[in-house]
């Protein structure tokens, strides 16, 4: 059997002549959470329901625990944990009865099922809601019961279609400390997210898509290095010497309508430069992100 | 793609069965609410037929012997009940479920397929059918219009047509773009059998194409067998009817279930 939990080769999904997903391919370990990044409509959900058995794979390989997704998507369900884009837990139900009613889905026993429930219920911090129905659970509460639900057959592989979209920052962070210890029990993450902080502070590895493509792949940082380097210097209403400046010395820059980027690996000696002689206000020097290299890879245009 | 499309055959394991677990345990909250129809409704028709229309219609034939106007139309009430209970749990509630619920996208991603969870679906709505029998068999007992134990039978009757109506039905959630277009199966489909299905008058009355056309719709069918389960008068010709009934539900259930992975599985 193989070591990747995932494996996918020229994987390519057709929706009607529309290629979602343009033939990628990568590997994620095991133990290893790997991110896919990308503006909306880049293909990232769609990579993620062919790999939890939800869209048939147009054309291409794709393999899961080293099985065959189209031969074996029972088997790879099984040993799969699965937190869709939507909300879509059981109105009908309580919050127990949720996970219970889920447990009978993989053919769990009752009791093992009601223990687990009340193992992941104080895992998520949500106890005290069992008894509760789903409608009266925030926003928060909701996405931590459906991760909660993801993890009732004990998956070795949890797959998570944007977990954090639309939660206030509190409950953010708790769904991140949680994954970073579901992470460090040495479970194999696989998540969607155009929240760069968020693929930043989980992470091992990811890649960014856009029109259903690859574009990079690598760690966090390395990504960060080799496309814009260290820091990034910020300057509002650059000056024209500043500009002409920037020309000469070739520097790896962006120019917005009111604001200069300048991508470096040197970000000190170059902003004291700077700020000493061609800019006295509104310039500013940061630490590199991810998000600069998400920009600077798929634009800046809208995606709606 | 190539896979599932080749897989024509549903690909189908007890494990439906857990579709039907889910669906009870919502029940167990809601019963009162969904099983007060089928106690109060044969009992206000009765009345209304009885008191009012049956003074003017006392007596109608039936397998050439005049029976009571009430008794005529106890066995219908019946049938219409079964059609209703599957009909409607698979059109607006499978479809609450499907579309705004998205339960269905939670079950796939587990061990079960979407072939499993339309025959959960299914086949709860004849388990909807058949508590709904038991209990308006119960109420029309009092009445003393059905004949033991013959009228037995009609208990699994019920789970048979509930399947009818409920693949029925569920070719409809899977071709509906939103919820009111259940309306026009409804106008187009359903109420004409509650109506003309030999259910409150005898279909010898009505024109000859017109008995023909009866012949298609499933509801004809199943009034007839529960008529004669429920007088006791059992006859040969009615196994046909039984296996339209068996023939259309399969029929039906294979193409729901088609409809439905063109539908969800993309």
């Amino acid at each position: 059997m193989s070591e990747d939990l995932i494996f996918a080769k020229d994987l390519c999904k057709t929706y009607n002549g529309f290629k979602a997903v343009d033939g990628i391919s990568l590997r994620m370990s095991r133990g290893e959470c790997f991110g896919i990044l990308g503006p909306n409509g880049a293909g990232k959900t769609t990579t993620v329901r062919m790999i939890y058995g939800f869209s048939p794979v147009s054309s291409g390989t794709l393999k899961v625990f080293g099985m065959d997704i189209q031969k074996h998507a029972r088997l790879i369900k099984a040993k799969s944990g699965v937190c869709q884009q939507e909300n879509n837990l059981d109105p009908d139900l309580t919050v127990f009865q949720n996970l219970v009613t889920f447990a009978s889905y993989f053919d769990i026993p009752r009791v093992t099922a009601r223990q687990r429930t009340t193992e992941l219920l104080r895992f998520m911090q949500l106890e005290h809601k069992k008894k509760a129905k789903i409608l009266e659970l925030s926003g928060g509460m909701q996405r931590r019961l459906v991760i909660a639900r993801a993890l009732i057959n004990k998956p070795e592989l949890l797959i998570l279609d944007e977990p954090t979209t639309g939660l206030d920052p509190q409950s953010r962070h708790q769904v991140w400390a949680r994954l970073a210890e579901l992470r460090a029990q040495g479970l194999g993450i696989l998540l969607t997210t155009h929240y760069m902080e968020e693929a930043a502070h989980l992470c091992d590895r990811l890649v960014i898509m856009d029109h259903g493509r690859i574009l990079v792949e690598g760690a966090p940082l390395d990504l960060i290095h080799q496309n814009v380097g260290a820091n990034v210097i910020e300057i509002e209403s650059p000056s024209e010497s500043l500009l002409k400046f920037v020309k000469e010395s070739n520097l790896d820059h962006e120019k917005l309508s009111h604001r200069l980027l300048i991508y470096t690996r040197d970000g000190e000696t170059l902003f004291r430069k700077i700020s000493d002689d061609l800019c006295d206000r509104g310039c500013s020097l940061r630490m590199a992100t991810l998000e600069d290299v998400f920009l600077k890879l798929t634009g800046r245009e809208l995606r709606d | 793609m190539a896979v599932r499309e080749t897989n024509w055959l549903p690909d189908i394991s007890p494990r439906f069965l857990r579709i039907l677990q889910r669906n009870s345990q919502v029940l167990r909250r809601t019963w009162k609410v969904n099983f007060l129809p089928p106690v109060l409704e044969p009992v206000l028709y009765l009345l209304a037929f009885g008191a009012g229309l049956g003074l003017l219609v006392r007596e109608i034939s039936y397998q050439g012997k005049p029976v009571s106007y009430v008794a005529y139309i106890a066995p219908a009430l019946i049938a219409i009940n079964i059609m209703y209970n599957a009909f409607f749990e698979n059109t607006f509630a499978s479809y609450v479920r499907m579309y705004y619920q998205k339960t269905y996208d939670a079950i796939m991603a587990t061990p079960l397929n979407l072939d499993e969870i339309i025959t959960g679906e299914i086949v709860w709505g004849a388990v909807k059918s058949l508590i709904a029998t038991i209990l308006m068999m119960a109420v029309i007992s009092f009445f003393r219009l059905l004949v033991y134990p013959q009228a037995i039978l009609i208990v699994p009757l019920a789970f048979l047509g509930g399947l009818a109506f409920g693949s029925v039905a569920m070719c409809f959630t899977a071709l509906v773009p939103q919820i009111e277009v259940f309306n026009f199966p409804i106008f187009l489909f359903i109420t004409p059998m509650f109506l003309f299905s030999g259910t409150f008058f005898p279909l010898d009355t009505l024109p000859k194409w017109a008995q023909v056309l009866a012949q298609v719709l499933p509801l004809t069918h199943l009034v007839a067998l529960v008529r004669a389960l429920a007088m006791g008068k059992l006859q040969v010709q009615l196994l046909l009817s039984l296996l339209y009934l068996a023939v259309f539900s399969a029929a039906t259930f294979f193409l729901a279930i088609k409809l439905m992975r063109r539908r969800l599985i993309i």
